[in-house]
């Protein structure tokens, strides 16, 4: 925290939602988030890089139990989207364990206390104003939503074609009728625009608002020593409850993403 | 909380994972579970087999007792019957051999009676005889009487 400033619950807050800032070319655009991105690319490297380092040692025989839990999970995407989407997983397999494994590892970010993040980042990496929570930033769920949406667009035109994409915008979901044709296209516009609104939104907004609600707790600390344990009861109540949070928001966010590629593969 | 580049970058993160769980993670731990899978399914497909054919050789080898108990006991049959009929052939051979013993002896017995009563009847001419010699010294000229005491011996 900068020194010499009034510390206020406004201001409190605002440092801790506050991003570490890159300016990569003049217009706001080029502006990176480099606690994001840099968060996002550790957490992937280590999330990603166990999961590498188990499976390069695995066994069809017996597992030992690193390789049990590995592939228990793996299993578990696996089933999920195997009950979503019928055909080859090759692809969708991967992609939701990509989705599930690093959303959830971003959300668990939440869980260190975020004065305890600040005082690592602006203590040891000398950086102030870093936001540890990468989904807590709307950046990151719309990109992964994005990048869901447009595969999804892709594999659109890459099953049905072109020509059979188009028959589904226009004659779907009312009926082949030419007098339908405005209202089926309407329709589907409106969905294709809320899918990816509504994928990225909601993790964003439940690990934003998760995130406030720790910051409101820990205001607590600030009335004295009773205030503080207050503070930290009620915070370890909110943690517990955010771990279901945590893990809940990261497996909607990988249903949903198989169910847009289901839904992109299959046609009506 | 304003939209950037750092979506770019993110998307262009996400991507570069999802490459990394498709080609190095995914396919390998996919064929170990696959492989481990079907290692089960076989195991469970020979132990199925195993119990049935354990069944069948049950089945087998209580055939087999039966059939050699079966055997067994035709056996002890034949060997009863053999038995009585050996014990009833010595019994016959025994009763053949007992009833030839017995003509012979009688056979014998009737030679040894006539041939004592030969030789008794022998002796008792001669004792006659010599009792008429002794009674007769006197008065019978032996030489004179023979002829007459011959006719007497081959009476008695």
């Amino acid at each position: 925290m900068a020194a010499g400033q009034e510390l206020t619950p406004t201001s409190y807050i605002g440092h801790h939602l506050t991003n570490r800032t890159v300016s990569l070319g003049d217009s706001p655009f080029w502006t990176l988030h480099l606690d994001t991105f840099l968060t996002a690319v550790m957490l992937g490297v280590v999330g990603f890089g166990f999961l590498w380092w188990v499976v390069r040692g695995a066994t069809s025989g017996v597992p030992n139990k690193r390789q049990a839990v590995v592939e228990m999970l793996i299993e578990f995407v696996d089933d999920q989207v195997k009950g979503i989407f019928h055909g080859n997983r090759a692809f969708v397999g991967p992609l939701a364990l990509t989705v599930f494994v690093w959303v959830l590892l971003m959300n668990s970010m939440d869980f260190i206390p975020v004065d305890l993040a600040a005082a690592f980042t602006s203590n040891v990496l000398q950086q102030h104003e870093w936001k540890p929570v990468p989904t807590s930033d709307i950046n990151t769920t719309f990109a992964l939503a994005l990048s869901v949406w447009g595969l999804m667009l892709f594999y659109n035109v890459k099953v049905k074609g072109i020509g059979g994409w188009t028959h589904e915008l226009f004659c779907t979901p009312f009926g082949s009728n030419p007098l339908l044709w405005v209202f089926n296209f309407l329709f589907n516009l409106v969905e294709y625009i809320s899918k990816p609104l509504s994928h990225s939104l909601r993790l964003y907004g439940n690990i934003y608002a998760g995130e406030i609600i720790f910051m409101l707790l820990w205001m607590w600390a600030a009335t004295g020593l009773v205030g503080s344990v207050f503070g930290g009861v009620l915070a370890l109540g909110w943690a517990i409850f955010h771990i279901l949070i945590v893990l809940l928001q990261a497996y909607i966010f990988m249903m949903l993403t198989a169910v847009y590629m289901a839904m992109a593969h299959e046609s009506h | 909380m304003n939209l950037n580049v750092t979506m770019i970058a993110q998307a262009v993160t996400f991507f570069v994972f999802i490459w990394f769980c498709k080609t190095l993670i995914w396919p390998y731990l996919i064929r170990a579970i696959e492989a481990r899978q079907k290692q089960i399914a076989d195991g469970l497909a020979a132990a199925e087999e195993g119990k049935q054919s354990l069944e069948r050789s049950a089945k087998q080898a209580d055939e087999a007792i039966a059939q050699a108990r079966g055997r067994a006991s035709e056996i002890v049959a034949q060997a009863e019957k053999r038995a009585s009929q050996m014990i009833e052939e010595a019994k016959s051979a025994a009763r053949t051999e007992g009833d030839r013993l017995v003509a012979g002896a009688k056979a014998e017995i009737d030679q040894e009676v006539s041939r004592a009563k030969e030789s008794l009847r022998a002796q008792v001419a001669v004792l006659a005889v010599a009792g008429a010699e002794q009674i007769l010294k006197r008065e019978v000229d032996a030489k004179a009487h023979a002829e007459m005491l011959a006719a007497v011996q081959r009476q008695l």
